[in-house]
């Protein structure tokens, strides 16, 4: 199969198997955490601002799960570095599927979006703008 | 012949009634209905959360609907009689089917074993229920009775306690004897475990709450689909079961209770249908089983449910629990053969139709995907069992789930995808 594969194209295999920026950040600005109950797939992201307090400079993520879920991760810590909070603020499920560059099935949705709700939720809380302990995906799975 | 000689069960002919196992999957799917773009064999194998639909339990929704369809117990008219006496015909066939003497005064239908269970929580246990009393359960118990008595536990102020799974997947019969005590008024047991494919010795559980003075409630939603079951011999107190689980359409499940014990309860749900007399100022209730079947009711479905009934008696369950053992054990044996596979539950030879698993190095959901993509369909998660899971230290597993349309060929099937998957990650 491998190639045949539609989901899992050698882009998400790559980030999930060789997982980039994992780890911690030494001094993040921010650190927040979130699962999908359902799944137990878990992320941790540290953000890093720059000086300006708006502009993300490093992300690092670690955690542990299913394939989507961590490739997404993985692709996210590239793409974040450069971008404003609020531009985070502003990415949408779309985007996600973009980055990721395949179809997501329905059900998988909230794998793939794991990591980006975590970010946003992080940098929420960093805004003081909600008060959460931890980011947790609805649970759709029965 | 070949067929007759391999499987308890006329494979090729009980296909032959259902055509959805040959359409083809994998197009797009926001426009279902539409299957043009679809290119791959479907290989179903997640039963467990639904069975199909053969044509005979279609064509009897479709007679209902174009020969008699009116609202039940209303009409003086032709049709609402006949569609009256289809529906209450039902109750009696469903009776007979699980063995309960009563008939349809024993049998209530719901909209499924999840309605069954709240409704005897809500009817009996809301005012049964108090401090000092508890209700016993398993840790292998479905979301469908472990979170309703959990929160009925909680809103009277009982205690719930679960019986110990032990490492092969079976109940611990010597804590069971510890805790169902006294104090203890309901208890509440899964028949076959819709994860681990336990078979529970319920009716010893029934004489075990018996002895103590407490109701016996068995959720059959994966035993009455799968094997002959007769609810006076389990002597279960209250009994549940789906219709969509065993060639019947959805929105239709029964709660079998003892006709005595429903007889002293309370309505669930008021309204329509399940009154006697109204005043202004109070209302007496309709005989069994009307009294908890609140407004129009189910009708195609429960003439449906009926049907589907027909169709399994037909095959005889005692050929179904054959046929379900049959692959079990097959499909048992062939994941046993790899060392990266572990499965969950107690050996081959001595389960229900299904087969819990995970694979090392590919998560749950991820190898259903991958499964997925080559038409194999199967269950990845929980399956309602999110406690049992915690315990197995497992966040999710994959489901294979049998029924009487599925062969070896579709277990290998299964087994050809989990190596592609396996290579994938590799
Ligand atoms: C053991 C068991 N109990 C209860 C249920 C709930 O059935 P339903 O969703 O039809 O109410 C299921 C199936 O999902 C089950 O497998």
């Amino acid at each position: 199969m491998g190639i045949g594969s539609d989901m899992y194209r050698q882009q998400i295999m790559d980030h999930y198997k060789n997982p980039r920026n994992h780890g911690r950040l030494e001094s993040p600005t921010f650190t927040h955490t979130g699962e999908n109950p359902s799944c137990g797939d878990t992320i941790t992201m540290d953000v890093q601002l720059a000086d300006d307090g708006e502009t993300i400079e490093r992300v690092a993520f670690s955690g542990d799960g299913c394939a989507i879920s961590q490739a997404s991760a993985s692709m996210l810590t590239q793409r974040l570095p450069g971008t404003t909070l609020s531009e985070l603020e502003a990415m949408d499920t779309d985007d996600i599927t973009e980055m990721l560059g395949v179809d997501i099935s329905p059900m998988r949705i909230k794998c793939a979006v794991l990591a980006r709700q975590v970010a946003q939720d992080g940098a929420k809380i960093h805004d003081g703008e909600i008060e959460i302990e931890q980011t947790k995906t609805e649970d759709g799975d029965d | 012949m070949r067929v007759q000689e391999s499987y308890p069960v006329d494979v090729d002919a009980i296909r032959a009634d259902f055509p959805i196992l040959q359409r083809k999957v994998g197009g797009d799917i926001s426009t279902p209905g539409e299957h043009d773009d679809d290119d791959t064999p479907l290989v179903y194998l997640d039963n467990a959360a639904t069975s199909h639909t053969p044509e005979q339990v279609v064509d009897a929704i479709i007679d209902y609907y174009h020969g008699y369809n009116s609202n039940v117990h209303r009409g003086i008219h032709h049709l609402s009689q006949e569609a009256s006496v289809a529906y209450e015909n039902a109750h009696d066939r469903v009776a007979e089917f699980i063995g309960a003497s009563g008939g349809r005064e024993e049998v209530v239908f719901t909209k499924n074993t999840t309605e069954s269970m709240n409704l005897v929580a809500y009817a009996w246990g809301l005012d049964e229920l108090g401090p000092g009393d508890s209700v016993v359960m398993t840790e292998m118990e479905h979301h469908a009775s472990l979170v309703t008595w959990q929160q009925i536990a909680k809103k009277t102020g009982a205690e719930v306690r679960y019986i110990r799974v032990d490492d092969d997947g079976r109940l611990d019969m010597e804590h069971a004897k510890e805790l169902i005590d006294d104090s203890t008024k309901m208890v509440s047991v899964v028949h076959v475990s819709n994860t681990l494919g336990t078979v529970n010795p319920v009716s010893e559980l029934a004489d075990m709450a018996h002895e103590v003075g407490a109701y016996a409630f068995v959720d059959g939603a994966q035993s009455v689909p799968t094997r002959p079951v007769d609810v006076e011999d389990i002597d279960a107190d209250f009994f549940a079961f789906s219709g969509h689980k065993m060639c019947g359409p959805t929105g239709i499940g029964a709660l079998y209770g003892k006709r005595d014990i429903l007889e002293e309860m309370q309505p669930y749900l008021y309204g329509g249908e399940m009154i006697r007399s109204v005043t202004y100022e109070d209302s007496t209730w309709e005989d069994l089983p009307w009294k908890f079947e609140a407004g129009t009711p189910p009708i195609a479905q429960g003439v449906g449910f009926a049907a589907a009934v027909d169709y399994l008696d037909d095959i005889g369950m005692e050929n179904v629990q054959a046929h379900e053992e049959l692959l079990a054990e097959y499909a048992y044996d062939r994941l046993g053969e790899f060392d990266d596979i572990e499965i969950y539950g107690p050996p081959g030879d001595d389960r229900g139709g299904l087969v819990a698993f995970n694979l090392d190095s590919v998560h749950a959901h991820d190898l259903s995907s991958i499964l997925n993509e080559q038409g194999v369909a199967i269950r990845a998660g929980d399956h309602c069992t999110q406690p049992l899971h915690d315990k197995l230290g497992a966040a999710a597993s994959t489901r294979a789930s049998f029924y009487i349309y599925n062969t070896r060929e579709e277990v290998d099937a299964l087994i050809d995808a989990i190596d592609a998957a396996r290579e994938l990650f590799a």
